[in-house]
């Protein structure tokens, strides 16, 4: 059976399903509760499990984390909203020096299967701070699993299998796609739906092999209907850290030629990384450079600017042209 | 502008004088045996030698590095001493006296010293937690912890509390001030414990505060008390009122230990750059053994022979320190990528393999990576 779910939907009922499922499944963060989240997708939570279990925080990011730690300590799984992108960063200390780390200082006898929600990336005319990709800062960072979704299908399978896992995750959720709609079995069981380190081809091609994520997805399949010269092959990365670099090196393989695109500046961005990687596991099969398009190394622009900034559809076009143009 | 805050000296809970004299004090009775003080005078050496001979095993270069608690060792002893078994414990990186009152091995804090382990022991066979370097970080821990007790519903008299210990540097810290904030709004059962040693590294505690330390939980919303931390007998009695406050759902509190930290910052750090010899004078008169010592020497609660035996279990305890310390093996090169992450990670798999195959390419000159 099948229902029709935005991706801010197929969330809330992903973790509605992981709240029924496991009673240590805690949802955490800045006005998650009565308010059901600034975009709802803790929407109805606190009524039914309870301030106990739907914590509103004081706002203050660094202890959202910082406690969640403690609570996962206590044998609890955290998951916590960061209410935005550019609002994470009070946290990095907690995230980055103590999450990420305590699992191999302890060991591996301490477990810390917390889980960061963070809304990310531009397109919604916010005000500064709301449109930041800073996906790169975690996927640097050894100790963090690191996704993202671009339908409603992996938001509603991925979030839940996120919070099954046993290592903290990085869930970032494509903030201007929370309404985009489709079909999604709510009826399967976790472990049959697609691995969450798994990349997904969302549209095969012969002729170049175009990687996204995230809120790119969308604009990369379009780009790819809007070229009539060339079969693009679409990937969905889906986990940012690790990288499916199988999927990703087999279509290369394939096409012989890559383009990355992402929101996020690209220097020392995902796309350099599968750049630099794909040229050494696919060197003799490139008959181009690998081309990246993302945002631009600036700081993200007030909103009257950001169609400039964004990669849209031309921009993705343009890259694939210049792989052909070598 | 003038400052607002009062300026009467802060009363100093105490109960055994520096010069080793017992007064009751009216908030805190305390309930101890004989026995149980002689005992807290063998944890007192026990952990004195600890320390002395962790310092000496660094300057043989047998440690990369050792955090001193020298001067401390009645406000970690007196606290720790105050822990019940489930109750939960998180240091910082120099509280090797409370480590001891929880049966953490001692070759297990020097592991970390020694550059072997991060961790060391496990931290709920203990009811300790792994030391924790960046500064105040805990804090929150401990409060998330806290919360998950309240949520488990094991208040009450056989429920647990949770202690965290930082020092008064860490009471600048955002994440200290924060976790006073969660602690607060959430009554959560968390007893934070500042060692205010008067120094962060070369910073004196005017750098950090205006206003005595212990005063500052009340505008967060609990109360904080002042304590003599080189009284061994007034921190036992002062954590185990605050620990049963927080068993019983009064929320949480703020104990100053106030203490001196007579040593260097750590191996590393040399004080005599910041501070003068008078200070450290001024505070060995205020030895916390001595008083100890006197105290029941003079109420004729231990004998010459009790002191004695002390004195030669703590010999033999700096003997074990050394001969475990020099035993502890090197972890092996692979050993980077152990438990990285808790489920399967093809990512580290493959690096480990590709430094594995690399290691081995030196094979007949050293398989094992250069040791």
């Amino acid at each position: 059976m099948t229902t029709k779910l935005t991706i801010g939907k197929a969330i809330n009922e992903g973790l509605r399903r992981a709240m029924e499922d496991d009673p240590k499944v805690l949802v955490m963060g800045e006005d998650v509760g009565r308010l059901g989240g600034v975009f709802r997708v803790t929407d109805g939570l606190h009524k039914d499990f309870g301030a106990d279990r739907v914590i509103d925080t004081p706002l203050a990011e660094s202890g959202i984390i910082g406690t969640a730690i403690g609570l996962a300590l206590r044998g609890y799984r955290p998951v916590c909203e960061i209410q935005f992108d550019g609002f994470f960063f009070p946290a990095t200390n907690q995230t980055f020096t103590q999450l990420a780390k305590m699992h191999q200082r302890s060991g591996g006898r301490l477990r810390l299967p917390v889980v960061l929600r963070i809304p990310y990336g531009g397109g919604i005319g916010a005000v500064e701070h709301h449109s930041e990709s800073p996906e790169a800062y975690f996927a640097h960072t050894a100790g963090l699993r690191v996704v993202t979704v671009a339908n409603p299908e992996d938001a509603y399978w991925m979030v839940q299998q996120a919070i099954a896992c046993d290592d903290p995750v990085v869930f970032f959720e494509p903030k201007r796609r929370y309404w985009d709609k489709a079909d999604v079995d709510t009826t399967r069981s976790l472990t049959s739906a697609a691995p969450m380190g798994a990349a997904r081809i969302a549209r095969p091609g012969q002729d170049v092999t175009l990687v996204a994520y995230g809120p790119m997805v969308k604009t990369a399949l379009q780009a790819a209907e809007a070229d009539t010269d060339h079969s693009v092959e679409v990937i969905d990365l889906r986990s940012l850290s690790p990288i499916d670099y199988d999927t990703v090196c087999s279509s290369v393989r394939r096409t012989g030629r890559l383009v990355v695109a992402h929101e996020a500046p690209v220097s020392s961005g995902l796309g350099a990384e599968i750049a630099a990687r794909v040229t050494e596991e696919c060197f003799y099969h490139l008959e181009a450079p690998v081309v990246r398009v993302g945002g631009f190394d600036t700081p993200y622009p007030p909103s009257r600017l950001e169609e400039h900034y964004l990669p849209d559809l031309d921009r993705v076009l343009d890259g694939v042209d210049r792989t052909f143009a070598f | 502008m003038p400052v607002t805050t009062s300026h009467e000296e802060p009363e100093l809970i105490q109960l055994l004088t520096p010069e080793g004299e017992f007064k009751e004090h009216p908030d805190y009775p305390l309930d101890i045996s004989a026995e149980e003080m002689r005992g807290l005078y063998r944890d007192l050496a026990l952990v004195r030698r600890l320390d002395t001979e962790a310092v000496a095993l660094q300057r043989q270069g047998e440690l990369g590095l050792w955090a001193s608690l020298l001067g401390q060792e009645a406000a970690q002893v007196g606290s720790g001493r105050a822990l019940r078994p489930n109750d939960m414990a998180f240091p910082s990186y120099r509280e090797h006296g409370v480590a001891w009152c929880r049966g953490v091995a001692p070759k297990d804090l020097l592991a970390l010293f020694r550059g072997v382990t991060n961790g060391g022991w496990n931290p709920d066979d203990h009811g300790f937690h792994l030391y924790t370097i960046v500064i105040g970080t805990q804090a929150l821990h401990a409060t998330g912890y806290a919360m998950g007790i309240q949520r488990d519903g094991a208040l009450g008299e056989d429920g647990s509390a949770v202690i965290v210990y930082f020092g008064d540097g860490a009471t600048s810290q955002g994440d200290t001030n924060e976790a006073f904030v969660y602690a607060a709004v959430n009554n959560a059962p968390v007893v934070f414990f500042c060692q205010n040693n008067q120094w962060a590294i070369s910073e004196p505690l005017e750098r950090q505060s205006r206003v005595p330390l212990y005063r500052r939980a009340e505008g967060f919303g609990f109360p904080g008390v002042r304590v003599d931390g080189n009284d061994v007998l007034a921190c036992l009695a002062v954590t185990r009122a605050a620990l049963h406050n927080a068993r019983e759902g009064q929320g949480p509190s703020l104990i100053e230990a106030f203490t001196y930290r007579m040593g260097a910052h750590t191996t590393s750090d040399d004080p005599t750059r910041y501070r003068m010899s008078a200070e450290l004078e001024e505070w060995k008169a205020k030895d916390p053994l001595l008083r100890l010592h006197t105290f029941l020497t003079r109420n004729g609660l231990a004998d010459e022979a009790f002191f004695a035996a002390v004195e030669e279990e703590a010999g033999r305890l700096g003997e074990r320190i050394r001969t475990e310390c020099r035993a502890l093996p090197d972890p092996a090169p692979l050993d980077i990528f152990h438990e990285v992450y808790a489920e399967p990670h093809h990512h580290i798999d493959r690096q480990r393999a590709e430094f594995a195959d690399y290691l081995a390419s030196f094979e007949g000159a050293d398989a094992e990576g250069g040791r």
